[in-house]
This record gives C-alpha cells, structure tokens and sequence, in this order.
C-alpha cells in the first residue's frame, strides 16, 4: 500500500528517537551551564611554562588577570615584536616601568570586590615563557607599588616521573 | 465548534538543539587556573633602613644568570639537583656550621592532635634561620625562572607535607582550613618551616651573550 511498508518485517528494525532531542537537551544544557565566555581577547601571545607545584585558583572572582607576551601576528606590525603588557583589552604604552597603568588597573580591579574581599585580591600574572624577567620584574615593582601583593605565576601542571619522589 | 490546535512538527527540535550543542562544544574552554602563588614583600617606607645585616651562613644565594644558567651557594648546579639541596638547607641534618643556625623554637599545635607530641599539643624543635635569596638577570627567560621558583616551593612543600605525615598522619594539602584544629596545624607547619625566599632588586649579573 505504502511506498515504504515492504521494508517493514524484514531488515532490522528502526530504533524510536523521539527522546533523542532529550538526551541533546541534556548536553546542551550542561555545555551551556560549563562555560564561560571569555571576556578579553588575549592579544599576545601566551604560552605558560610547566611546573609541579601548581595549585588551583579557588575564587575566580578574587583574581585579575595581567598577561606578558609578545603581541600576536595580525598586531606585530603595528606594536612590533618586543614584549608587551597587557591589562584587561588593553595593551600597555607606558615607557619604562608601568607604574600607572598598573596602578590604575588595581584600583580599578579592586573596586569591583566587596569590602570584606579587598585584601585577598589576587593578581594572575599569564606569562610566556620565553619572555626576558626584565619586563616581568618591572610589573613585579609596579604591583609592589600598588600594594597588590598576592600573585600568582599561571603554569600548567608537569608531570613528572615518579623516581625523584620520595 | 472548537477549533482544532495545529501540531507543532517536533521533528527539527533534535537537529536544532544539535546545531546550539555544537556550538558550545566548540566555544568550551574548560581550563582550569592553575599557578604557583607567591606573596610579593611591601614596598619598603621611604625612611626605612634597607640593609638588614643577616648572618652569611644563613643565606643561600640562588642566581640565574642571562644565559639562563643556575649557580647556587656558589657552584653551577642543574636545576633537578636544586630540591634537595634546599631542603638540606631549610634542615641542616649534620648541624654542619656552614649551613643555617637553627633556632629553638615553640609552636601550638591544637591539644591531643597527634600521639607524637606532648598533651598540651606544643611542639618544641629547631626551626631554621635561613632565607634564600633568588637573584635574577633582566635578561633570564621567565620560563626559566619559573622552574626555578618552582624547585624552590617544591623543597618548602615536601618538608612540610613530610612534618604533616609524620605528626598527623595526613597530607599537607588536604588539611582543610575550614576546620580550625586543622587550621591550627597549617599555621604551625607554616611556622615551622617559612617559606623564606627573598627576590633582591635585579641587576645584570651577566654571563656571556
């Protein structure tokens, strides 16, 4: 009758996916609750080193971000290839030791935290590898200076082989 | 008459939740900040005197040279090697008098916490004097210096985890600070052994190019 009903009773049977669009739901949902957008367009180039001792960041809304690194591809022709900093979207122009912009971006940054929260603000510093600790210890002195005095050196975690363990 | 309610064609619903499940399964980052955290000193007062005199036994001098190069307490030293040889520092097995003076102290732990200590929960030992003083080049590569630090925090970390095993049987890190008795004893191993890592103003070492 059907153009379709000889396929019926023989051949394997069709699996029911009427709860397919749950089951896609459910994922959905959990990606959408997992992630976070972020919220700066990182325009330097940042590979973190490795190291073993590494630790979770506990309160993510204690922790600023400053990230060093040399800008990336599309913006070396305009910035050049030296080693920049950059705080939130912007990249810091300051000659010599920032002081303040760095200044600035922790008031700023600090601000935003409730009173009881002010003195436990941490600052991220996301560093590549391969930059000079010339320009590193210049923020260093500048947060020094703006008495933002907990970082903390973003690594990714290493693993090493057990043999040196005791 | 009551009108009939057209059916929504369900069919696409799959294929549309797919497209936005998609989507978020790219635009996922789950990363999680991980680091190594480390308290910068206060900028000194203007006023303050800035030479303080420290007995030379106690310090041991970690330096990075511009080629990345590591000399510590004197003699060029591979990075792995640099663990152990901090934690003879912050210890002093032999009382050797080269390495720190170490100091008779006192510290409170909560009271019946651990079978190895007196009733009253005080641990009294030695406790080392001695600062390391991590000295760098404008030149070093950051990578560099961060595995250094790294071997540095790892040496403080296993003598305090090994403290922790042997008086409470537990890890360092799964102390949780929630629990004040527990929080008692982090502070205590804390005292005992100080994560006394000096960072001296930069200055160019130098080394070859």
């Amino acid at each position: 009758m059907s153009k379709f009903a000889r396929k019926k009773g023989k051949g394997s049977q069709s699996i029911n996916t009427a709860s397919l669009p749950d089951i896609v739901f459910m994922l959905l949902f959990f990606f959408m609750v997992a992630t976070t957008m972020r919220e700066t367009e990182v325009q330097v180039r940042v590979t973190v080193p490795q190291a073993t001792e590494v630790k979770k960041l506990e309160k993510k809304s204690l922790v600023s971000y400053i990230y060093i690194g040399r800008p990336v591809a599309h913006l070396a022709r305009v910035y050049g290839t030296e080693p920049l900093i950059q705080l939130n979207d912007k990249l810091v122009s300051e000659e010599g030791i920032p002081y303040e912009s760095i200044q600035d971006y922790v008031l700023f940054e600090r601000e935003k935290l409730p009173e009881s929260e002010k003195n436990r603000m941490t600052m991220s510093l996301r560093i590549d590898q391969n930059i000079p600790m010339g320009k590193v210890d210049d923020v260093k002195k500048a947060l020094r200076r703006a008495k933002a005095l907990i970082i903390n050196y973003s690594a990714r975690k290493e693993y090493r082989n057990q043999g040196r363990q005791r | 008459m009551a009108r009939e309610t057209p059916e929504v064609n369900g069919g696409s619903l799959a294929d549309i939740a797919f497209l936005l499940l998609i989507f978020f399964l790219v635009t996922t980052t789950m990363d999680i900040d991980t680091g190594i955290t480390r308290l910068l000193p206060p900028e000194p007062e203007e006023d303050q005197q800035q030479d303080v005199q420290v007995n030379r036994r106690n310090v041991l001098v970690v330096l990075l040279n511009r080629s990345d190069l590591l000399m510590v307490g004197g003699e060029v030293m591979d990075r792995l090697e640099l663990k152990d040889k901090t934690i003879e520092f912050f210890t002093n097995p032999n009382n050797s008098p080269d390495l720190p003076v170490m100091e008779e102290t006192e510290v409170q732990f909560p009271p019946g916490s651990s079978a190895l200590l007196p009733p009253d929960g005080v641990w009294r030992g030695e406790v080392s004097k001695g600062v390391i003083s991590l000295q760098n080049d404008r030149s070093t590569t950051y990578g560099k210096y961060l595995q250094v630090q790294n071997e540095l925090v790892a040496a403080v970390n296993q003598l305090r985890n090994d403290f922790c095993k042997l008086y409470f049987d537990k890890d360092y890190d799964d102390l949780n600070i929630m629990n004040p008795a527990e929080e008692q004893i982090q502070e205590g191993i804390r005292d005992i052994y100080k994560m006394n890592i000096s960072e001296s103003e930069p200055k160019n070492i130098g080394g070859r190019n």
